[in-house]
């Protein structure tokens, strides 16, 4: 218990910790890795708390491809970083006090969290007892909710459709590599023999 | 759960989706040439869904994420006339741009087909499912331009408000599933009569944020000028007509099913959220000369007046505002086809200006607009009259008086920049013709909408017990 406790804590301090840096980091580059840093502990939190299969999830989807691509963007694109933040300067008084403002709100609001008393009916057990949670997610992702499944695909094909839409162009003149044509080719075809007189050249 | 009996109650939308991927294929294979076909079958497909879901009965599926009902069947039909006339009048002006690509008419296919899981979504997880297919795909739309910086400036600007918005719609959601332990309608409407809690009230008022963003109401609304003015002429059409009439439809049912009980937790937030709506369109829209980013204007301030109808929280208010979600579409969609006419020497022209004299140049053409212009103005022979009218009557009922006596003035003030456009058409002087050749179907989508516009005001029996019967549906 007490190796948990100290797990916990170590996980909370350090995302919380490098999710400032995340904003405060001067190197973008140096933000996207206190990024990859503090996803990295949120899956220690949820493994923490039973929850592997969303802590795996959050590793290879959050990790391994969101933020690598941020990675390569931040790395390709020339964007001056200092410039954007500059403008962000002087909104921080106003943007601050609305943030900490709605951050009491909230807290107000957690005080004095209540459930419904119907909740506790409604509410699902998180686990079903002796199946481990990836298998319970398994077991009704393809049936109870294959509907919400179905649908999440459509959203992806609308944003793969959207991608190619929006910056595919079909430009005169490319070369292509034609495998068929590469194969087919003699040495007659590709090669001219020429012979060179001495003193010449070709 | 019998999947077999769940995918009949899907019928329509299983249509739509198979439908879209078919033509999907069919449009790679066949490349931009095949784009008349592929926007004749959409066109086709939409009809078929159309008919599907007007013969379809009540029931609902996947334990209760999808419903069918009157109301459904009455917003489905109003959404996929908008997008079947919107994609017909898209195909017409790409024609006339020589700019066409066949994925338009896919991407508006399966932005209906986002919008008709919106209406029927019963159960939060569902609605956001459905909102975001619908969103993606509108974002796209809006930078489907792409050679054009404010095209591509509207879709920027519109996906990251739009994903921002949908940031709070979920906080919202997590708030509420978290009082009530359920994401279903039914559940919530169960747990939240049973008690109230602070938590619960901002989970609502992140739910109604989200969704006044979804349909452009003040103070969420600054996002509608830019990409309304910045998208395709028929694109914004789109935006205008069912994609308003999909996000009308699933913050009324979102706020009244879960929330039935508590009306009074929810109202004032309406409340002010309508009035600020239709003052702030009725004002911005006097400075504007895009015609465009004032139809933008406008659509602010109709959102404020229909939204009046919901803060009623009765079947009477839902009645008057799909009713006036009715007039809304169709009206919008004759006067997006009037825009998309808009053109001399093959360029499209959106200044209001350039109407001078139009009444000398093509008067019938100059008829329509200024039919439809009031009849967004509100004022009678025509159906905006009557619109307003019902929804105006439905807050007086529910004893809203200060905020419909509001929303009143507010629609007489906002009569003067469509008198305006009246004025320039009838008593400038004359500038050059417009371009002749609008193409046989933006032309029918005019007159269909000038002659349903004025029919409408003078027998309005058929659609008030239809709309009746929508809203019954809810409250049942």
């Amino acid at each position: 218990m007490l190796l948990q406790t100290i797990a916990f804590y170590a996980f909370s301090a350090i995302l919380l910790a490098s999710a400032f840096m995340v904003i405060s980091a001067r190197n973008p580059v140096h933000s996207v890795f206190f990024l990859i840093l503090a996803f990295f502990n949120a899956a220690g939190l949820f493994v923490l708390l039973g929850a592997e299969f969303l802590a795996m999830i959050l590793v290879i989807v959050y990790v391994g491809a969101v933020a690598v691509l941020f990675l390569f963007v931040v790395m390709m694109l020339d964007v001056d970083f200092a410039e954007l933040k500059s403008g962000a300067q002087q909104y921080i008084l106003v943007g601050g006090g609305v943030g900490i403002v709605l951050l009491l709100e909230l807290i107000g609001s957690a005080m004095m969290w209540k459930f419904s008393p119907a909740a506790t009916v409604a509410a699902a057990h998180p686990t079903p007892t002796g199946i481990s949670n990836t298998e319970a997610i398994g077991r009704i992702l393809y049936t109870d909710y294959i509907y919400y499944f179905q649908i999440a695909g459509l959203v992806l094909l609308v944003a793969m459709i959207g991608a190619i839409v929006l910056t595919l162009r079909h430009r005169p003149g490319v070369r292509r590599q034609d495998i068929g044509k590469q194969n087919a080719r003699v040495a007659s075809e590709a090669m001219a023999l020429v012979d060179v007189k001495p003193g010449q050249g070709a | 759960m019998n999947l077999q009996a769940d995918l009949l109650v899907l019928l329509p939308e299983l249509t739509l989706a198979v439908g879209a991927m078919v033509l999907l294929i069919g449009g790679v294979v066949g490349g931009d040439r095949t784009t008349g076909t592929v926007s004749w079958l959409a066109i086709l497909l939409l009809a078929t869904a159309g008919i599907i879901v007007y013969r379809d009965a009540p029931a609902s599926a996947f334990g209760g994420a999808f419903v069918v009902d009157g109301f459904a069947r009455f917003v489905k039909l109003l959404i996929l006339t908008g997008s079947a006339l919107c994609i017909l009048m898209a195909k017409e002006f790409f024609d006339r741009d020589k700019r066409v690509r066949f994925e338009l008419p896919i991407i508006m296919l399966l932005a209906t087909l986002g919008m008709l899981l919106m209406v029927s979504a019963s159960s939060f997880i569902a609605l956001y499912m459905g909102l975001e297919l619908q969103s993606l795909a509108l974002y796209v739309l809006a930078a489907f331009n792409r050679d054009s910086l404010r095209s591509t400036e509207a879709g920027l600007k519109y996906f990251v408000l739009g994903a921002l918005s949908s940031g709070m719609l979920l906080y919202g959601i997590s708030l509420i599933y978290g009082f009530t332990g359920s994401t279903e309608f039914a559940v919530i409407a169960h747990a939240a009569g049973s008690g109230f809690n602070l938590g619960l009230i901002f989970g609502i008022v992140f739910l109604v944020a989200g969704l006044a963003f979804k349909v452009g109401a003040v103070p969420f609304h600054m996002w509608t000028p830019d990409v309304y003015e910045g998208a395709p002429t028929p694109v914004t059409a789109f935006f205008v007509t069912a994609a308003k009439v999909a996000a009308f439809a699933l913050f009324i049912r979102a706020i009244i099913v879960p929330f039935v009980h508590s009306v009074h937790e929810w109202q004032q937030i309406i409340i002010v959220v309508s009035v600020l709506s239709s003052v702030l369109g009725a004002v911005a829209a006097i400075g504007q000369t895009n015609i465009k980013r004032l139809l933008a204007y406008s659509s602010i301030g109709h959102v404020g007046y229909a939204l009046l109808g919901l803060a009623a929280g009765s079947a009477y208010g839902i009645q008057g505002m799909l009713l006036y979600l009715a007039f809304y579409l169709v009206t919008n969609l004759g006067m997006f086809a009037c825009v998309a006419a808009m053109r001399r020497n093959g360029e499209s022209i959106e200044d209001i200006r350039d109407l001078a004299g139009l009444s000398r140049t093509a008067p019938h053409y100059a008829f329509a607009f200024a039919a439809l212009t009031l009849s967004l103005a509100g004022l009678p022979p025509l159906a905006g009259f009557a619109a307003k009218f019902y929804v105006f009557g439905a807050a007086m009922q529910a004893g809203l008086i200060i905020p419909a006596v509001i929303n009143v003035v507010a629609s007489v003030a906002g009569a003067f920049y469509y008198l305006r456009i009246l004025q320039i058409m009838y008593f400038d002087d004359p500038k050059p013709a417009f371009d002749r050749g609008t193409g046989a179907g933006t032309a029918a989508v005019m007159w269909a909408a000038t002659a349903v516009s004025i029919v409408f005001f003078f027998i309005p029996g058929p659609a008030i017990a239809v709309a009746g019967q929508a809203a019954q549906a809810l409250f049942s």
